[in-house]
């Protein structure tokens, strides 16, 4: 067991808010898009928060995040502010992308979150990249790359683990296995549904880790990230989960059954954590309670922040193409 | 100090020498860069001076360290991506189209993408129809990049360091054909890397083009001039942003305008220019806009054939012939 894990009482609290705030955030989406406010594609990451909460409450500052479409969870757990979030999918001038990434391009600098990339796998060079960066630079932190099991039969996959490999670069890949590449099974798409397995055929380090459980996320990035400062290496990271949604707005779910989803929500993450904590009377009713007002009220405000957001001037079109001024002497 | 003469080759090598002691977040990425010197042997002898930690020898994989590179530059450092011709580029085009040209704009300005990419394009070494293109068109074609065609010793000296100031993306084509040309490099850069420029100053027709052409329209107007038909030749030098001014300019002047272009014809860049022409200089032409490109073929292999295909200095100066005549 990893030294730096903690299960207190307060800390198991506060993840179960986290993921709570994701799960309540999302339901509340899924509103907001009928409504039509929020429109273009809606990727929920409901059932697949301990992955993104449990990550990131091992991270520091500096560390760097790339992600992909499935991002609000880990936009809003890495510390975007939930209005920020809302009000980049409401399209508005106070979104965390001014507007024009929308749900799947949330991006934030000063988090360091380098986006929700929507080309699956496209994110993973990138991030190589990002470390190559730091790595040259002396700088201590490590980039963490969040894809799906899908990405993992594109050549971009293959391609950035042997760069990261050959050249150490400090990245921690993070697989969200949720079964499903949109609607096509991982049997059908794999030849070898082990992944962590591939992440050998590179030499790199692996494990598979149960992405439903909160606290096994959270140790399991514990280690991973110790390895990868003390051997300068990255390191794959499969979790395994399951997302209780449709791949996005428009998927009518005729690949799977009704009666696979509800085994998998009753093994949910908030369910379990919400249960454990519960049974061993480190929470009650109230509490939970009291957290549940806390979020609807975050919530509320994030919807009055969103609609409040100006529309961008059409004269402002082409705005942040293009960089307004050269570095340096120009020419 | 006075202008020196070099290769294209090695004028594209000072320019690299120059980045490389200008700046230490600079390093130059790519596949056999290092050790075997490069695939054109742009690069030879950096590596023995610079060491592997700034001359980077990639796997054979355009994606991923076209993509490793967009990475590093929005993590400070100022890359330089070697691709080897424009035809394997298409492998990286996902991370140049849909990550480095988008970053900026998706993420409201946030981060900005200061990467540059080399690649060698063009035919006449018959290396057929995978070697042999001219796609400028396609990354032209693309908002949110840069992208340069050095057609003179000077520019492609000097290009690589105004690109790698430039904060977004840049691409630069180095037309294969020129490598082993020897030319004037003067000290600075002629213009700034935005500029078209006049290369040849004329009265009757003008003749517009880039990169790897720019010596045929040169020839071709001293040959009109042979025949008292006065050629200016406008170099686009930057294909995005286009520097429009300058040629419809000329062409207000000149009343004609032909455009050479290596790439085909259809939906190229010679009908891009073409399409500026009407909308912006109709009323001064005195004749149709006309187009001087490469035949709609996959280059072929034979000499011959491949010559046949590519545009020619006796074309250009037929059709400038057949336009003054009113033909």
């Amino acid at each position: 067991m990893n030294q730096k894990l903690r299960i207190d009482r307060v800390h198991l609290i506060n993840q179960l808010r986290q993921m709570l705030r994701i799960r309540r955030f999302e339901e509340k989406c899924t509103q907001l898009y009928a409504e039509e406010k929020i429109r273009g594609f809606l990727h929920l990451y409901i059932g697949e928060e301990a992955i993104a909460v449990g990550v990131m409450s091992v991270l520091s500052p500096e560390d760097q995040i790339v992600a992909t479409y499935r991002e609000h969870g880990h936009a809003l757990a890495r510390g975007l502010s939930m209005g920020s979030i809302l009000a980049e999918m409401f399209g508005r001038t106070n979104g965390c992308s001014r507007g024009r990434g929308g749900s799947m391009h949330l991006f934030d600098k000063q988090m360091s979150f380098y986006g929700g990339n929507a080309i699956v796998a496209g994110g993973l060079p990138l991030a190589a990249g990002l470390a190559m960066a730091n790595k040259k630079q002396d700088r201590d932190a490590v980039t963490v790359c969040f894809f799906g099991e899908g990405a993992v039969a594109e050549g971009e996959f293959h391609e950035a683990m042997n760069l990261a490999v050959l050249w150490k670069l400090p990245v921690l890949f993070v697989c969200e296995n949720n079964g499903y590449a949109m609607g096509t099974a991982l049997s059908l798409s794999e030849s070898e549904t082990n992944l962590a397995r591939k992440a050998s055929g590179y030499g790199m380090a692996s494990s598979q880790v149960d992405g439903m459980n909160v606290v096994d996320v959270e140790s399991a990035t514990s280690s991973a990230l110790e390895l990868i400062k003390t051997t300068s290496q990255p390191y794959f990271m499969e979790c395994k989960t399951y997302r209780f949604r449709g791949h996005s707005s428009f998927d009518g779910q005729l690949y799977r059954e009704k009666e696979e989803i509800r085994q998998w929500e009753e093994k949910g993450p908030v369910i379990r954590l919400q249960n454990w904590l519960k049974e061993n009377n480190h929470f009650n009713e109230d509490e939970l309670d009291e957290l549940e007002t806390e979020i609807k009220a975050e919530i509320e405000a994030a919807i009055e922040f969103a609609e409040g957001g100006a529309w961008e001037d059409t004269g402002d079109l082409c705005k942040d193409v293009y960089s307004p001024t050269r570095e340096g002497e120009p020419g | 100090m006075n202008a020196q003469t070099l290769t294209y080759r090695e004028a594209l090598r000072a320019g690299i020498e120059q980045a490389l002691e200008d700046d230490e977040r600079v390093f130059l990425m790519g596949e056999d860069v290092g050790r075997y010197g490069g695939c054109y042997a742009v690069s030879k002898g950096l590596f023995d001076y610079y060491g592997e930690q700034r001359i980077i020898d990639t796997p054979l994989c355009e994606s991923g360290f076209v993509g490793v590179g967009i990475g590093a530059a929005m993590g400070g450092l100022r890359p330089i991506i070697e691709v080897m011709t424009v035809n394997f580029s298409l492998l990286a085009m996902d991370q140049i189209v849909n990550s480095a040209a988008t970053l900026r704009h998706m993420s409201g300005g946030q981060f900005n993408i200061p990467v540059v990419i080399r690649m060698a394009c063009g035919a006449g070494r018959q290396l057929a129809a995978q070697h042999s293109h001219s796609w400028e068109n396609f990354y032209a074609h693309i908002p949110g990049l840069k992208v340069l065609s050095p057609g003179t010793h000077t520019d492609a000296r000097h290009m690589l360091g105004q690109a790698l100031r430039d904060p977004d993306p840049v691409i630069i084509f180095e037309h294969v054909m020129l490598l082993n040309e020897s030319g004037e490099v003067s000290e600075a850069p002629e213009a700034d890397m935005e500029s078209a420029l006049v290369r040849r100053l004329g009265d009757d027709v003008t003749l517009i083009t880039y990169g790897g052409s720019l010596h045929k329209a040169l020839d071709a107007a001293d040959k009109l001039a042979e025949i008292n038909i006065s050629a200016e030749v406008v170099d686009l030098r930057c294909l995005r942003p286009l520097d429009t001014d300058t040629f419809l300019s000329s062409v207000a002047k000149t009343h004609r305008a032909i455009i050479i272009d290596e790439g085909w014809k259809t939906c190229g860049l010679a009908g891009e220019i073409s399409a500026i022409i009407m909308e912006q200089g109709f009323w001064s032409l005195d004749a149709p806009v006309k187009r001087v490109c490469t035949a709609e073929v996959p280059i072929p292999y034979p000499s011959h054939l491949e010559q046949a295909a590519l545009p020619q200095a006796e074309q250009i100066v037929e059709m400038a012939q057949a336009i003054m005549e009113g033909r």
